[in-house]
This record gives C-alpha cells, structure tokens and sequence, in this order.
C-alpha cells in the first residue's frame, strides 16, 4: 500500500517535471530573445526602409511588409482551395480504396520538408511557368505547403460535426449541399479556420522555401505587383544572423526575431477571438 | 389484417449490408393513420426496416436490396422518385435526441426553410402549430430564442418530433424515441403519439414490448431479419399464433 502511494508520487512527479521543463525553456527562449532584442525596437526600427551601409540607420519595414503581403498571398492561394478539398473528401467522395490512399498522401504531404517545396516552387512556379522570384511565387509555394496541414485540419475540423446532426437534415428533407452549408459548415468553419490560420503563421516564419522563390535580402523599395521580389523576416534574421559584418547585426537579428514571433502571435490571437466567437454558440 | 387500406408495403423485400443479409422477404402492409410498432430483439433488422422507409440506408454505400417498396402505390426506390420529395412526406426521429445547434425557434423552423418557405410569418405560425402538436408549446413559449441543448432530453425529443410535423409529414418514422428518456419523459411521448395517430401514420421501432402493447394498433415482430408475425396489437399480445412470438413475448429470449 506504502509502495502505491509512493509510485503514485513518483509518476505525478516525472509529469509534473516534464511540464515545468518544457513551459520552462519556450519561457526561457521568449524571454532572452526579449532581453536581447528590445533594444533595438524603435519607431526607425519598425517603421524605416532597410540601410544597408550602416544598419542603425535604417530599419526592416519592408521586411514586415514583405512578410504581410506574403501572408495574404498564402491565404488566398491555400485556405480556399485547402477547405474546400476538405468539404469534398469528407463530404462527398465515396469511403474507399482510392479515397483512402488519397487522405493517406495528403497526411504524408504534411511532413515533406519545407525545403522541397522550395526547390519545387524554383523549378515550377519561377521558371516553368515563368514566374520569377517573386512574390506570387512564394505565395504559390508556400500555399502548396501548406494546403496539406489546412485540409488535415479542415477534415477534422468537419468530422467533429456529429454524423446526428446531419441524419436530422436529411430525414427533412435537405439535400445534401443544403446539410452542408446549413448544418455542416456554420459548425465547422471555427475549426477549420482556426487549422488554416495556425498553417499559415507556421509558414510565414519558413525561410528555406522562399530563399528559392523570391525573398531577398536586401532591395530598396517595396514590393508594388505580384511579380516584385520581396524582402522577408525569416531570411532577413538569418542572413543578419550569419552574413552580416556590421558589429550591430546580432542585435538587429533579435529585434528582427522579437518582430517575428509578435506578427505570428498576432495572427494567433486573432484566431483565439475568432474561435472563441464562433464557439459561444457550439454546445454539443 | 383486416385493415384494407395500404399506406406502405413492403413485398418480397430484402436487404444487404454489403454481403450481409439483414432482411429475408418482408411482406407487410401498413395502414394509414394508425401506430405500427416494430418489435423484437437487438438486430432483428427493425431499425433498418425502418430507415428503407425513407431511404436513410441511401447514406451508408455497399447497401443492396430485392424487392418492392411501395408508398402509395409507388416503388421508392425508382430513379425517377425524389428521395428528398420522399423525406418531406416520411418523416423520421432518431433514437438519440439530435436537436441541431441552434435555437428551439429555429429548430422547428428548418424544414420549412429547406423547403424555400419565405414568409415569417407563415413560418412563426407553423413553428406555434406544430409546438403545441408536439405538447411542448407552453415549456417553452418563452424561450423560443435559447439553445435548443438547454431543453431536457425528453423536451429535446418532442422538439425532434415538432421538427418533424412542421414540414406536415403523412407519416413518421420513429427509431426507438423513448429508449434515451426517463418514465415520465416516456409517458409524454407515448400520450403524445397516441394523439398525433389521427392524422399521421407512425411507425414506431420499440424494444419495450409494453410501450408496444400500450400505444400501437398492429405490431410486428421480427427475428433474424424474418417478420415472424404481423397482426393487431390485442392479438398478437394475447393469443400469439406462433410459439417465437409467445416465447419472446414471455421474456424466454430477447
């Protein structure tokens, strides 16, 4: 009996410990990019085009531009397209073989590496269909990668919908798309948004794939058209990061990084209102 | 029987999931404006006898079947008949509550909308007339705009059953309604569809042989797919002709 109030302790224990671990280091990560980083935010910082000579001179709006637009780019490639697959493998296509292998390839699409899609992205989109590196390019293939987590999300999002509440439409009658647009989709969409917009702030913070397709480091004006070449957070930290000679650069890279996780956290939080506005009326 | 008239008839009718059999031969006529009670134990096929009423096994793939199902004389499973023409004339409640997430107005409301049906007030009409078919007007009266999830289990079954008289169904098929609800709840239920019988057909799976004999004009009891025996309820209770019957009856299986 002794011994089972003990093994009781020591598992609680070992959970308790990893959990404090890990809540531990994703703190300790925040808060020195924090400590290390703030310095350099500034108005000049947040607001000034990049100066490449000295870089205390200028700062990295058209990094957070580049990065936004990017943003936009990949939802409209991917959350329409990835939501509706969703709608018809889970809705529509017949439970079997081929529908099962199809599901099975998407999933194993969600873990092809990120820098596969990239050299995918340079020989389809920029030079088969004669894109350029430019922004419609990373758009494309930063929406190809993330089509797969989005319709993941999406058909799960759609199968937590309980089969009752679809039985009841039909047995009244509604056709099929009726019980989807009526009953289906108004108790899906917080989920599958929710999974789409999650995708996305993972992929705005990729930087192999677009270093391929179109992000620069460094060019003097803003993007103005689809087919500009951009700059990008991810790659511009990195190359901060690594390349750069100024004495002042890690700095910048941390400021650059602390921006970053704010845009991602942002866009997280705008999904946590979303989600909890759609959700007051789900009750089941 | 001794009823003439024919609402529904199943003739020869059998019925596979996949390669399953579930339903050998069905011959059964059923009479309008009268209570039919399904009987017998855990997958006998009266469940999905049931649902080949309206067609809800159209859902599941790998179904087959042989034979003719009539409603009012017309085969329902041509091509050519409507299933959601067939589903506004067959209505159905489940077995488990399934109110959908949205408020007890809008609940009632539905198949009225499904069915193109504009004018609100000719909808707020029909959603107070069929309330107080389902007895669950004056609960609720008040509160039409709350949750319908905030209802009790058996008002969320009699919301079921208002959602499905409001599109004015000649006949309901109900799938064990009581089954999830308490005495009391029951009793509502069973006093309500006592009443509805004078103008709706219903149909009505049961695994409780008294709410059977308590509510139903002819019953019909099924073993293995098989109707055993169909005939009046006061018949089939008190002088079955076949002994499977009499021993089910008696509680000797099920």
């Amino acid at each position: 009996m002794v011994n089972e109030i003990l093994r009781q302790k020591i598992y609680f224990a070992l959970f308790r410990g990893a959990t404090i671990f890990s809540v531990a280091t994703l703190l300790f990560v925040l808060l020195y990019i924090l400590k290390e980083g703030s310095g350099v935010i500034s108005i000049k910082f947040l607001t000034g085009m990049w100066s490449h000579a000295d870089i205390t001179e200028g700062g990295i709006f058209p990094a957070i531009i580049g990065t936004f637009c990017l943003a936009i780019g990949v939802c409209i490639v991917s959350i329409p397209v990835g939501i509706c697959t969703a709608i018809y493998l889970n809705e529509y296509a017949k439970d079997n073989y081929f529908t099962r292998i199809i599901k099975l390839a998407i999933r194993n699409l969600a873990g092809v590496p990120s820098i596969v899609y990239g050299i995918f992205g340079l020989a389809f989109f920029v030079l088969f269909l004669n894109m350029g590196t430019s922004l419609i390019a990373a758009s494309l293939t930063l929406g190809c990668m993330t089509l797969p987590w989005i319709i993941t999300a999406s058909e799960e999002a759609l199968k937590a919908v309980p089969y009752s509440f679809r039985e009841g439409s039909y047995a009244l009658g509604a056709a099929k798309w009726e019980t989807i647009r009526k009953i289906v989709l108004p108790n899906s969409l917080s989920g599958m948004l929710t999974g789409s917009i999650l995708g996305i702030s993972r992929a705005i913070g990729e930087t192999a794939p677009i270093i391929m397709v179109g992000a620069t480091f460094y060019i003097s004006y803003l993007p103005t058209s689809p087919f500009d070449k951009f700059m990008a957070l991810p790659y511009h930290l990195y190359i901060l990061a690594t390349q750069h000679s100024s004495p002042y650069a890690r700095e910048y890279a941390m400021g650059t990084s602390l921006v970053l996780i704010a845009l991602v956290f942002i866009l997280n939080s705008g999904v946590f209102i979303l989600r909890y506005n759609l959700r007051k009326r789900k009750e089941w | 029987m001794k009823e003439n008239r024919t609402l529904i008839e199943f003739r020869n009718f059998d019925f596979w999931y996949s390669e399953k059999q579930v339903l050998f031969d069905v011959n059964m006529k059923i009479c309008p404006d009268c209570i039919t009670a399904l009987i017998g134990p855990s997958g006998c096929g009266k469940s999905t006898l049931i649902r080949c009423i309206n067609r809800m096994n159209d859902l599941i793939s790998c179904t087959r079947m042989k034979g003719r199902l009539l409603y009012k004389n017309k085969d329902i499973n041509q091509k050519h008949i409507g299933v959601v023409e067939l589903r506004k004339n067959i209505g159905m409640v489940f077995q488990k509550p399934n109110p959908f997430p949205m408020s007890i107005f809008e609940n009632v409301a539905y198949g009225l909308k499904v069915q193109n049906i504009k004018s609100r007030s000719k909808i707020k009409e029909t959603v107070e007339k069929s309330l107080k078919k389902a007895d669950l007007w004056d609960e609720v009266k008040d509160n039409l705009n709350l949750s319908a999830f905030s209802l009790s289990g058996g008002q969320q079954q009699r919301l079921c059953i208002a959602r499905a008289l409001a599109i004015r169904p000649d006949v309901i098929l109900l799938d064990e309604p009581c089954s999830a609800l308490d005495p009391i709840a029951t009793a509502k239920i069973e006093y309500l569809l006592k009443k509805l019988k004078k103008e709706t057909t219903i149909i009505i799976v049961t695994h409780n042989m008294q709410q059977a004999k308590r509510i139903s004009d002819n019953t019909c009891y099924l073993l293995n797919g098989k109707v055993i025996e169909y005939s009046k309820t006061d018949d089939i209770f008190h002088k079955p002709k076949y002994a499977l019957t009499k021993k089910y009856l008696n509680g000797d299986f099920g």
